[in-house]
């Protein structure tokens, strides 16, 4: 295992609240994400893990009646600045979502979708790209055969190895994975897990999950989230052998949630 | 009679009626397809489809001007209401709740409702009105803003039906709102936004009342979207409402012919919706 403490900061959150309409979602969340190295965010449901995920690539701003107050900094810029570019950001900061979403298109048009929106690229150049970001994902043995069929033929898991190629794609440095695991059963689950380890090396990885085991397998840091407040953030080490905190304790026993 | 028995009588009544409210609803189509097949296809001939209009009191001739007519408004119209229709739908379903959203949806369902000879009228005045006479363009206009409204809604409901994690994996990887509207949530609402756009066809190809003053009729071949033009629906009113036998069995035969092309449109939607279904969820 790496050592957290000692890699340079990517990411931070500066009391960092967020609103949905009136009811307040996150209550001035503080936390600092480091390069190259897992992230995870473990909680109960609706204790706004998710919701501070979408933070980080203004996901959120996209549902109407919400609100961001505090600063997310990006390598020391904040995202949130009205002068930010909010397509190169997320250009920057990709995504996987909780149920894989494939588009309604080939397997590798769905890889080379965000290749193609982000420049124009030879076609030759494109194909490299793509079998790269398949390979990546461990995804290209599986379907080199059948590129040009629908993505939706492809099985769950397969779905969403394919939803992280194409995140890979497009080259960003950090990527945000939101439960990506939550619909996979225990293979499927196991092969993304390893992933994310060998992407460990390349990217910065932000992963919120359900499953504390898998938060423990895969991350360097975590963060206990409940009631929409950041509880304890730490090395994951620390959080499940020795939290500080008696909810986290509580909550990684089994205690509730 | 026991409980079990009075139910099961009830539910045999419900049946009884049910059929006979369906069997209610398609005898009139029955008997007017049927009698338009009688009566139109003694008169269809290879004539019908290639002759122009033969001189009043002379027997013979056939609708080739008209057929060509109906093509071009039908033409002139999609022209105009497939993209105002897409564009606007697109709108309204990635900004449900902006003011101009609920104005253009209240207006869409407005429009879909007026009565299409109002609809003429208003072409009349927006085109024919200017140029102070009859056009194909402004036939084509009036039967445009007809389809308008349909295809609007249809493609609002339909893109609805996409499920928004696709808007967001676009948004994700970088994407526009546009980008993602047009290449992500448009191709996979497509098979449906098909079917709406072909019914609405079916349902203009058969409009008299706007095209009475737009376009009125022309008995001559003609394709200058600047002169009148002869429309398949307009022809036939024409000829049925004449003392000539003759231009009565033509009339039969336009009849014949304007149902089979809305067929042949109601049958296109279906078979196009399937081939880009099986495309979509191979």
């Amino acid at each position: 295992m790496t050592q957290p403490a000692s890699l340079p900061i990517r990411i931070e959150a500066r009391a960092l609240s967020f609103y949905y309409g009136s009811s307040q979602a996150l209550h001035g969340v503080s936390l600092t994400i480091r390069e190259k190295a897992v992230t995870a965010f473990i909680g109960p449901s609706g204790c706004g893990k998710s919701t501070f995920l979408r933070c980080l690539n203004r996901m959120n701003d996209i549902i109407p009646d919400t609100r961001v107050e505090g600063e997310v900094l990006l390598d020391g810029n904040d995202i949130y600045h009205s002068g930010v570019d909010i397509v190169d950001l997320r250009r920057r900061v990709g995504m996987v979502f909780q149920k894989s979403n494939p588009f309604p298109k080939s397997t590798f048009d769905n890889v080379a979708y965000g290749l193609r929106i982000n420049a124009s690229i030879r076609k030759a150049e494109l194909a490299d790209q793509v079998e790269m970001a398949l390979r990546r994902a461990a995804l290209w043995e599986e379907v080199k055969d059948r590129l040009e069929e629908s993505a939706l033929g492809l099985s769950g898991g397969q779905q969403q190895r394919l939803c992280i190629a194409r995140a890979l794609a497009v080259e960003p440095e950090v990527l945000l994975m939101d439960e990506p695991c939550s619909a996979l059963d225990p293979i499927a689950t196991a092969k993304i897990e390893e992933l994310i380890f060998d992407l460990k090396s390349r990217y910065t990885i932000v992963i919120v999950t359900h499953n504390m085991q898998q938060a423990a397998r895969v991350s360097d840091e975590t963060g206990f989230f409940m009631l929409g407040k950041l509880v304890e953030f730490g090395k994951t080490g620390t959080i499940f052998e020795k939290p500080t905190m008696k909810t986290t304790e509580d909550y990684i026993t089994g205690r509730f949630g | 009679m026991t409980r079990t028995m009075r139910r099961k009588a009830l539910s045999g009544l419900v049946v009884v009626l049910c059929g006979a409210a369906v069997a209610l609803a398609l005898v009139p189509l029955f008997f007017v397809f049927f009698y338009v097949v009688q009566q139109g296809f003694s008169s269809l001939s290879w004539d019908f489809f290639s002759k122009m209009p033969k001189p009043v009191g002379e027997t013979g001739g056939g609708m080739a001007n008209a057929i060509l007519g109906t093509l071009v408004l039908i033409g002139i119209a999609s022209a105009l209401a497939i993209p105002v229709g897409l564009i606007s739908g697109i709108y309204l379903s990635e900004y449900p709740r902006t003011g101009l959203a609920s104005a253009v949806r209240f207006t869409a369902d407005i429009l879909n409702g007026i009565p299409s000879i109002v609809i003429g009228i208003f072409a009349y005045a927006l085109v024919v009105l200017p140029v102070k006479h009859f056009s194909a363009l402004a036939g084509g206009v009036a039967l445009g803003f007809m389809m308008i409204p349909i295809i609007t809604r249809t493609t609002e409901e339909l893109l609805n039906l996409v499920p928004p994690t696709l808007r967001e994996g676009a948004l994700a990887l970088g994407a526009t709102r546009s980008r993602a509207a047009f290449s992500v949530m448009l191709p996979a609402a497509l098979p449906g936004i098909m079917t709406g756009i072909l019914v609405s066809l079916a349902r203009i190809a058969g409009e008299t009342a706007p095209l009475l003053f737009t376009s009125f009729s022309n008995r001559y071949w003609s394709t200058d979207l600047s002169q009148p033009i002869a429309s398949l629906t307009v022809q036939i009113y024409t000829y049925a409402i004449s003392p000539y036998e003759d231009w009565h069995r033509q009339a039969w035969a336009g009849a014949l012919v304007l149902v089979a092309v809305v067929f042949v449109f109601s049958v296109l939607a279906r078979v196009v919706t399937r081939r880009l279904e099986r495309m979509h969820h191979a």
